[in-house]
């Protein structure tokens, strides 16, 4: 039987993941962008599952916001990379550097 | 129902309205012609609307189910939020005409950061706190690379972004841990939970994950990383806009959520917020002494003075919000003005950052020296300027709350970071002849510059009745 813990577990998870991904990623700003859709999804996977454990219907209302809003702050992260790339000619997180920190 | 909801939220419509209508305007006549018409009438509908809201009524209005609250504590933030804003709007003006930046996407991206802003003041949800939340970072990612062509700007646009997400991340997660446990996201219902016995382990965690997120946004230690980075490579009228209406919204949207929503636990967040409060002010004050770059020299204070403002959190009394709120509101005064002179700075046209070149500045222009002296000194907290008593109040709040070593910590913190300000002063009036500055500059920023250091020394009489209004803020959160 898969209950409530199961899908905890697998949203934490998927977050540490997401996290892991920020903080070890040394290549790509596109993976940076990934793991940030993973941690949101890894969210939306609690609300659902916290959503069907309580038997109430605000949980699935926050994931469609997080949907809608993750999407936007795709869209504005990649426009925001479109012009680094146009400056820098580099994608690479490496080449983040021109200010020190 | 959906009419007297509305009326409860007309300030925000008419802004976002009115953002959608300029955009709308921009886009259809083209080019960047009308932009300055544009932040004129944006910075005149922000100060109209801060106006209209601290007189349009008392008392506390609930609209949409409890996610949206119209109280004095929200009203007091909006009127800082708006007029900061505002005042931003104006200085940007002159400057970014004149480096070919203002676009006409700039006053439209600023007054939606502003809607976002009233709303997560406003929020009685979490849901209302995230799609605030997100309206303003999503705008202010956008206006950080707004030099699209400097390889700066890009790059702190790009890590305020990454940053940004990730805090909104961990906020997030805090909220779907809270909502889980506590079984529902309004404020009002959580703090319910809270009540009885107990806050549930998981409650804790997602408290936790919640200040993690929030921290972040106020850019409280350790979770400061974007800051000089952002305030360096940003247009400096954008950094001053970072450091002012956003910190507001932030820090009122901080004493929204504890008091509001975790208020029946409060020695569960107040050891963590005396925490970061403790870090933010010495990490601000030390790491501020190596800079030379101005912006980012304004970054480490701001970390520092956000350290100070969470001191009043952090007491969890009524008199610790109220002592953050005169705090905000001081602070974002001294910062307007000083980044009106920062704005100033230039040579040959040329914006200049270093502080070294601020060499013997009071001998050339004695007058807006004297105004930096004073600001400089109120924001390092020398006694007879207002800066100074803003620290004396969240001194005495934590204080009164039993915080004595943190109140400790705040003076020793705040003497470490007097030098860095003092080293400006010292720059200004005693330091080697070097290469000039340019004269004068624009009527606008003069006269925020001394409008705001008149204010640190006119203040101190009555600190213009704001003391009143944060006391009264204050007992509608905390009760």
């Amino acid at each position: 039987m898969i209950g409530l813990e199961h899908y905890l577990t697998v949203a934490a998870t998927l977050f540490v993941i997401g996290i892991f991904g920020l903080f070890l990623n040394r290549k790509n700003v596109i993976i940076l962008l990934m793991s940030i859709e993973l941690m949101l999804l890894a969210v939306n996977i609690n609300l659902v599952a916290f959503s069907a454990f309580l038997g109430d219907l605000v949980g699935q209302v926050f994931t469609l916001f997080v949907l809608t809003v993750a999407a936007a702050e795709a869209a504005i992260g990649l426009a925001i990379l479109v012009c680094f790339f146009r400056n820098r000619g580099t994608i690479a997180v490496e080449d983040v550097n021109v200010m020190k920190g | 129902m959906i009419q007297a909801d509305l009326t409860v939220i007309l300030p925000e419509i008419v802004l976002a309205v009115s953002a959608m209508l300029a955009l709308l305007v921009g886009v259809y006549t083209t080019k960047d012609k009308l932009a300055p018409v544009l932040v004129w009438l944006t910075a005149a509908l922000m100060a109209v609307l801060a106006v209209w809201i601290a007189t349009r009524s008392s008392g506390t209005a609930i609209a949409f189910g409890g996610m949206f609250v119209d109280d004095a504590f929200s009203r007091f933030a909006k009127v800082a939020i708006l007029l900061s804003a505002a005042a931003v709007l104006v200085m940007s003006q002159d400057y970014m005409a004149r480096r070919q930046i203002l676009h006409f996407e700039y006053p439209v991206l600023v007054s939606l950061a502003a809607v976002g802003m009233m709303v997560m003041v406003s929020a009685g949800d979490l849901i209302a706190l995230y799609m605030g939340l997100e309206l303003q970072s999503l705008a202010l990612y956008v206006v950080a690379s707004l030099r699209r062509d400097s390889a700066r700007s890009t790059e702190a646009g790009l890590k305020y972004f990454v940053l940004g997400a990730l805090s909104s991340g961990l906020l997030l997660y805090g909220a779907s841990l809270v909502y889980g446990y506590a079984g529902t996201t309004l404020f009002s219902g959580i703090v319910q939970v809270a009540q009885h016995g107990e806050v549930s382990l998981g409650l804790l965690f997602g408290l936790i994950f919640l200040i993690s997120g929030l921290a972040f946004k106020v850019s409280a230690v350790p979770f400061h990383m974007w800051t000089p980075d952002v305030y360096e490579g940003s247009p400096t009228p954008v950094t001053a806009f970072f450091a002012t209406a956003p910190k507001v919204a932030a820090m009122a949207l901080f004493a929204r959520l504890l008091f509001d929503a975790f208020g029946n636990a409060v020695a569960d967040w107040s050891q963590v917020i005396a925490f970061l409060s403790l870090l933010s002010m010495f990490l601000g004050g030390v790491a501020a002494i190596g800079q030379r770059d101005i912006k980012r020299l304004m970054a480490y204070s701001s970390i520092a003075h956000m350290g100070y403002a969470m001191m009043g959190l952090a007491a969890g009394t009524a008199l610790g919000v109220q002592a953050m709120l005169v705090y905000m509101a001081i602070y974002v005064t001294m910062n307007v003005g000083t980044f009106a002179f920062i704005l100033m700075m230039s040579r040959d046209g040329r914006p200049v950052t270093d502080i070294t070149a601020l060499n013997m500045y009071a001998k050339r222009e004695p007058g807006k020296a004297l105004a930096m002296l004073v600001l400089l000194f109120s924001l390092a907290g020398v006694p007879p300027m207002l800066g100074f008593f803003a620290k004396l109040y969240v001194l005495r709040a934590a204080y009164e709350a039993g915080l004595i070593w943190l109140a400790v910590a705040g003076v020793v913190a705040s003497v470490i970071g007097a030098f860095y300000y003092l080293r400006i002063v010292y720059y200004m009036y005693f330091g080697e002849e070097g290469e000039e500055l340019d004269r004068g500059g624009s009527k606008v920023l003069w006269g925020f510059l001394m409008a705001s250091a008149a204010v640190m020394i006119l203040g101190i009489v009555n600190m213009f009745g704001v003391e009143g209004a944060a006391a009264a803020a204050a007992l509608v959160l905390v009760n």
